[in-house]
C-alpha cells in the first residue's frame, strides 16, 4: 500500500490527446506515487487507453508528463520508455509472427534482463519458447505481454486492462503476477474488472468525459457502491462471505 | 521441350531482376507504408555509377564487373538511405506527401540522369562468357541468365539470414507486423527504417547492374521501366512479404515469358490480367498479411 511518505513517479498536468484531430484526452491531471498500483478507472470510452497512450506519446498530446522528475511529454515514445516505463497494451499486441522467445528478446533492453522473473512467474512460456506467438491463447499471449514488460528494471508499468477476455483463472494468474511486480514497480493500471481491482489497487482516478472527477484511496470508491454506480455505471455487491459481484462492461475503452 | 527449358531458364533470369526490385519495394512497404515510387531511380544510379566503375577499370572483365555490382550496391544503399533520412522521414503516415515526393524524385532523377549521361542508351560491355550460351535440355540458355539467378538467390539468402538471426532483423520483422508496439518496446523504428531502405536500395543498385547486363544496356529509363513490374510482382506477392515477392517475381516473369512465345508478344498484357485476377480473387496477395 502507498503511503502518504510516498513520492510521485509519474505526475500528469492538463494532458490533452488527439487522434486524427479528435480530442480524446482533455485536461487530464493525476499523480502516480512511486509505490503500489494506481488504478486509471471510468466508463467505456471516457479515454483510460487514450490517457496511457498520451502518456507513451503513441498520439498525438500536449500537456505536462513529469517522469522521475524529468519532463518526457516531448520525447519520442522509444525514449519515454527507455527511462524506464515498461507497456503492457490493450489486446496484448503480441508479435503473432515471431516465437515467444523472439517477443521476448525484441523487449530486452538491457544486457541483463530479468529472465529469472519471468520465468518464476510464467513457468508455461518457457515450454513455449519456439511457439509462435499467433498460435497461443489469450491468456498466454496476455502472459508473453507482461513478460515483455517485466524483462526489464522499470520504473514505472503502464498496464491497460489486463484481464480483458480471459477466463477467470487466467484473470486469478494474471492477477497474481500483477500483485508480485507490484512489489518491484509501481504500476498505473486500467481494469473494468472491479474484482481485480480491489485486489490490486491502492489508489484510483477516475476519467468521465475524458477529465479526472475522483482521486483517492481504492477503498473510498470501493466501499462506497453510490460513487461506483455514478463514476462506473455498474452496481457493487458483496454477498455474505465477501465475494465481490461487481463488473463492468469489457467492452475497451 | 527445349523450348519450355528456354522459356523457363530465361523467365527464372528476368525473375530474378524483378526480385531484387522487388524485395526493397515490399519491406520498404511492410515496415514503413510507403509506397515508394523513387526505387526505380536508385536501380538507374547504381546501374549508371556501376558502369562508369567497369569501363575505367578494364571494361569486359570479370573484375570490372564484380567492381560494378559492389559499387552499384554500395550507391544503390547510400542514395536510398539518404532519401529516407532527409525525404521520406518527415513523411510517414502522410501518404499523398509520400507520393508526390517519391514521384517526384522518380521524374527529377531521369531528368537528371539524361543530363549527365544522356538519352541514348549507353551499351555496356560485359565478359564474354555472359555473352555465350550453354545448352540445357537442347535448349541454348544465355549465361547471363545463371548469373542473375545466383545473384537474386544469394540476395534471397542473405536477407532471409539478415532477418532471422540479427537484432535488426527482428526489430524489422516486428515492425512489419506492428510498428507502433515496437517504439513502445523503447525501440528507435526510426533505424530500422533508415536500414530498410538502404537494404532495398542495395539490392535495386546490384539490380541495376544486372539489368544492363540483361538488355545490354544502361538507360535514364531502366528502372522506370523495371518498377512497373516490380510493383505488380509486390502486389501480387503480398505487400510487405519476402517471400511473397521472391515466389510472385518468378511466376510473373515466366508467366510473362510464355505469353510472348506463345500468346503472340501479349507477355506485358497476361502480367496485368494476373495482377487483375489475383486483386480481385485474393487481394492481400499470394503472401500478404490479412488487413
Amino acid at each position: 500500500m502507498s503511503t502518504n511518505l510516498s513520492t510521485n513517479i509519474l505526475t500528469v498536468r492538463n494532458l490533452y490527446g488527439r487522434i486524427e484531430g479528435q480530442q480524446v484526452v482533455e485536461d487530464v491531471s493525476f499523480d502516480v506515487p512511486d509505490t503500489g498500483v494506481t488504478a486509471l478507472l471510468g466508463r467505456n470510452g471516457v479515454g483510460k487507453t487514450s490517457t496511457i497512450k498520451s502518456i507513451l506519446g503513441l498520439i498525438d498530446r500536449t500537456g505536462e508528463v513529469t517522469l522521475a522528475g524529468r519532463r518526457v511529454d516531448r520525447l519520442a515514445t522509444h525514449k519515454v520508455v527507455q527511462l524506464g516505463v515498461g507497456y503492457v497494451p490493450e489486446d496484448r499486441e503480441v508479435f503473432g509472427k515471431l516465437t515467444v522467445a523472439e517477443n521476448l528478446k525484441l523487449a530486452e533492453r538491457s544486457a541483463h534482463p530479468n529472465r529469472a522473473l519471468v520465468e518464476e512467474l510464467f513457468p508455461d512460456l518457457v515450454q513455449r519458447q519456439a511457439q509462435m506467438a499467433g498460435t497461443l491463447s489469450g491468456g498466454q499471449q496476455q502472459m508473453v505481454s507482461l513478460a515483455r514488460a517485466l524483462l526489464n528494471q522499470n520504473r514505472l508499468l503502464l498496464v491497460d486492462e489486463p484481464t480483458k477476455g480471459l477466463s477467470p483463472k487466467i484473470v486469478t494468474e494474471v492477477s497474481q503476477a500483477l500483485l508480485a511486480a507490484a512489489k518491484k514497480v509501481p504500476i498505473l493500471l486500467v481494469e473494468q474488472n472491479l474484482q481485480v481491482i480491489r485486489q490490486l489497487a491502492d489508489r484510483v482516478v477516475v476519467l468521465s468525459g475524458g477529465r479526472v472527477v475522483f482521486t483517492g484511496e481504492a477503498t473510498e470508491l470501493l466501499d462506497d457502491p453510490e460513487r461506483i454506480q455514478r463514476f462506473l455505471g455498474v452496481h457493487s455487491g458483496t454477498d455474505h462471505s465477501g465475494t465481490d459481484h461487481s463488473s463492468t462492461e469489457q467492452v475497451p475503452a | 521441350m527445349s523450348t519450355i527449358v528456354l522459356l523457363l531458364i530465361t523467365g527464372l533470369g528476368l525473375g530474378a531482376l524483378y526480385f531484387l526490385v522487388a524485395s526493397g519495394l515490399s519491406l520498404i512497404y511492410g515496415l514503413m507504408g510507403v509506397l515508394n515510387f523513387a526505387h526505380g531511380s536508385f536501380l538507374t544510379i547504381g546501374a549508371f555509377i556501376g558502369w562508369e566503375v567497369a569501363r575505367r577499370l578494364s571494361d569486359g572483365s570479370w573484375l570490372a564487373l564484380v567492381a560494378a555490382m559492389l559499387t552499384g550496391a554500395v550507391v544503390g544503399a547510400l542514395v536510398a538511405a539518404a532519401t529516407e533520412f532527409f525525404l521520406i522521414r518527415r513523411l510517414y503516415n502522410r501518404h499523398i506527401e509520400q507520393v508526390l515526393v517519391t514521384v517526384g524524385l522518380a521524374l527529377a532523377s531521369v531528368a537528371l540522369f539524361e543530363g549527365i549521361w544522356g538519352t541514348d542508351p549507353t551499351y555496356v560491355t560485359s565478359p564474354s562468357w555472359l555473352g555465350q550460351t550453354t545448352e540445357i535440355l537442347g535448349a541454348r540458355i544465355p549465361n547471363n541468365r545463371f548469373m542473375l539467378i545466383l545473384v537474386a538467390v544469394l540476395v534471397l539468402v542473405a536477407i532471409v539470414l539478415f532477418l532471422k538471426f540479427t537484432r535488426y532483423g527482428l526489430i524489422i520483422r516486428a515492425g512489419v507486423e506492428n510498428r507502433l508496439m515496437v517504439t513502445a518496446l523503447g525501440i528507435d523504428v526510426r533505424r530500422a527504417f533508415t536500414l530498410v531502405f538502404a537494404i532495398g536500395g542495395a539490392a535495386a543498385g546490384l539490380g541495376g547492374v544486372l539489368a544492363s547486363i540483361y538488355y545490354g544496356y544502361v538507360s535514364a529509363h531502366i528502372g522506370g521501366s523495371l518498377l512497373i513490374f516490380a510493383f505488380i510482382v509486390t502486389v501480387i506477392g503480398g505487400l510487405g512479404s519476402l517471400a511473397g515477392a521472391a515466389i510472385a517475381s518468378v511466376l510473373v516473369a515466366v508467366l510473362q515469358q510464355f505469353a510472348n512465345f506463345y500468346l503472340g508478344g501479349t507477355g506485358d498484357l497476361a502480367v496485368v490480367l494476373a495482377l487483375a485476377a489475383v486483386l480481385l480473387l485474393r487481394p492481400r496477395g499470394l503472401l500478404g498479411a490479412k488487413a
